[in-house]
């Protein structure tokens, strides 16, 4: 079976920001920074897919890599999705009361849970203990000759390192979120119970009497893009790390914060196309 | 003065660098560097901190690309080979790296398998269980075979190192500073091991070091490098007994 990549020329993309960049290089040093920054960045991404696509898959460390980003983020996911939940209905409640509506709440705390705090929470959370974990291992590895080691080991340490982390964030991403999810839901339930009496059954099944598929279906899509993103933000960072020690905090330091913006600006563009289509 | 007795046959030659150049920015690390590997011998290279030394090394197995200059292994150009090529000739050259480059998170035994499993896949568990084994009684460190790369100390790591370079039973070996920080003991051991991994398995090998020790253990023949440039090149003898300042500082 052939896998038929999209033909977008990114070459063509990549280049021609470089020579863009090497035009204003007499008139600007940020501009041109930026835009070899862009190039490569670009550069980077292509030679993830085609390396994905070529050769034996390095099915093992994938797996690996997905086990150690799910085993260390759960907890905190954990601890802040139940938090999310649990703070989200008391704040709603008094407002909802006012208006008699208190039947609304599970409902509306599960459909702002799965719509957006799940996702971009995570996502935010993710960006800081999967990226900036990602980011410090490969500037360490850079920094301490292991890539090279990896290289003349004929390993090719793009597959082996870089699109196996940059597949199981992706992968990863959207679980932890359904994960926030549900925990989200049953801090809510939690909260509601501070001051009335409902089962958990019965709060379940009035949260989910009001969320459609509509709601999940773009918010596991969007999250696909935040790991995708955060994982290839941590790899870049850690992978083109500079050659002293201090590039290794500093790869970790950018990971995190490029990677929660570039969340941020996922998500913003995310919201504006399901609004387009739903 | 005599001449080095070695086989000068241009076809003996299995590594040849000629005219190599390298710069990073404006730093111009080798300007005219022009040296030869032949089989079986060990050549020690000398030369003062941050002389290129390593840089040279590296740019042999292509993990630093170069503009002037020619580098052939086993005969090819290595700026004309494939990605393949390229593959196919690391897996027969060892290389060790001056800081050792252990993989952090795997432990010494899974350090010492990750080439063997990628360069001889054609091993079984079992055979890949006595080579690592082998190398680790080798380096006299059988006994950290479950450690952490991170649980060892610097001597340790650099013996662990060199056990995973040679576990791969290669025909060139590129060692960059094998002794550097090693008790005088271990040291001498290290040297020794060199020595009989050239005899045992006719290795060509380039030793990077400081430790005149090791050079005299080693050493076939013995090129230093300054500024750029090959300084000297010679045998044991020829290096001792030269009058130069340089030289001399090296063999005092
Ligand atoms: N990848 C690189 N990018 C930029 N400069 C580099 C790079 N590698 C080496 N250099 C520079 O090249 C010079 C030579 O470095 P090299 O590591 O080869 O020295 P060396 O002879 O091995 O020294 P030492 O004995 O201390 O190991 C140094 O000035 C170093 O800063
Ligand atoms: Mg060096």
């Amino acid at each position: 079976m052939k896998i038929v990549i999209p033909k977008i020329d990114v070459n063509k993309i990549a280049s021609h920001s470089i020579k863009i960049s090497e035009k204003t290089l007499a008139k600007s040093e940020l501009a041109n920074e930026f835009l070899l920054g862009i190039g490569n960045v670009v550069l980077f991404i292509q030679r993830i897919f085609t390396e994905m696509f070529s050769g034996r898959a390095e099915f093992k460390e994938f797996i690996y890599q997905c086990y150690q980003m799910g085993n260390k983020s759960l907890p905190l996911i954990s601890v802040t999705g139940t938090i999310m939940g649990l703070v989200l209905t008391i704040q709603s409640r008094p407002v909802l009361a006012e208006f008699g509506a208190e039947s609304l709440l599970p409902g509306m705390v599960a459909i702002s849970l799965i719509r957006e705090i799940g996702p971009v929470i995570t996502g935010l959370i993710c960006a800081g203990k999967i990226g900036s974990g990602i980011g410090a291992e490969l500037g360490s590895m850079k920094v301490t000759e292991q890539i090279e080691a990896m290289e003349v080991s004929s390993t090719n340490p793009m597959k082996f390192l870089v699109v196996t982390r940059v597949l199981a964030t992706t992968v990863m991403l959207p679980l932890l979120v359904l994960y926030a999810d549900a925990l989200g839901i049953i801090g809510s339930w939690i909260g509601a119970n501070i001051k009335g009496d409902v089962t958990i059954s019965l709060f379940f099944s009035q949260a989910f009497s009001q969320v459609g598929f509509n709601d999940f279906i773009p918010s596991v899509i969007k999250s696909f893009f935040f790991g995708a993103v955060i994982g290839i933000v941590g790899c870049y960072k850690g992978y083109n790390a500079g050659r002293g020690t201090e590039s290794v905090g500093k790869a970790a330091n950018s990971a995190v914060v490029i990677g929660s913006l570039l969340v941020l600006i996922v998500d913003v563009i995310a919201v504006q196309i399901t609004d387009m289509l739903l | 003065m005599e001449k080095p007795e070695l086989n000068n046959n241009q076809t003996d030659a299995i590594i040849e660098v000629k005219n190599l150049q390298i710069k990073f920015g404006k730093q111009e690390v080798l300007k005219d560097v022009t040296l030869n590997l032949y089989k079986g011998e060990n050549l020690v290279v000398l030369g003062k901190s941050g002389s290129g030394k390593s840089v040279l090394i590296k740019c042999i197995v292509n993990l630093l690309t170069f503009k002037n200059g020619t580098i052939k292994v086993f005969g090819d150009d290595i700026l004309l080979m494939n990605r393949n090529e390229i593959s196919s000739m690391r897996k027969k050259i060892g290389f060790l790296f001056q800081s050792g480059a252990l993989y952090d998170s795997m432990t010494v035994k899974e350090n010492i398998e990750f080439p063997l499993r990628r360069i001889k896949s054609e091993l079984n568990e079992k055979e890949i269980d006595e080579k690592v084994k082998e190398v680790l009684e080798n380096v006299g460190l059988i006994d950290s075979i479950n450690k952490m790369p991170s649980q060892l100390s610097g001597g340790m790591r650099k013996r662990i190192s060199l056990a995973r370079t040679i576990v791969i039973d290669p025909l060139i070996m590129l060692y960059d500073e094998p002794t550097t920080g090693l008790d005088p003991i271990t040291a001498n051991e290290i040297s020794e091991l060199i020595k009989n991994i050239q005899e045992k398995y006719n290795t060509a090998s380039i030793i990077i070091t400081h430790d005149i020790h090791c050079a005299r253990t080693t050493a076939d023949r013995l090129v230093m490098l300054r500024e750029g440039e090959i300084y000297l090149e010679g045998n044991l003898k020829q290096f001792e007994e030269s009058k130069d300042e340089m030289i001399m500082s090296f063999f005092k």
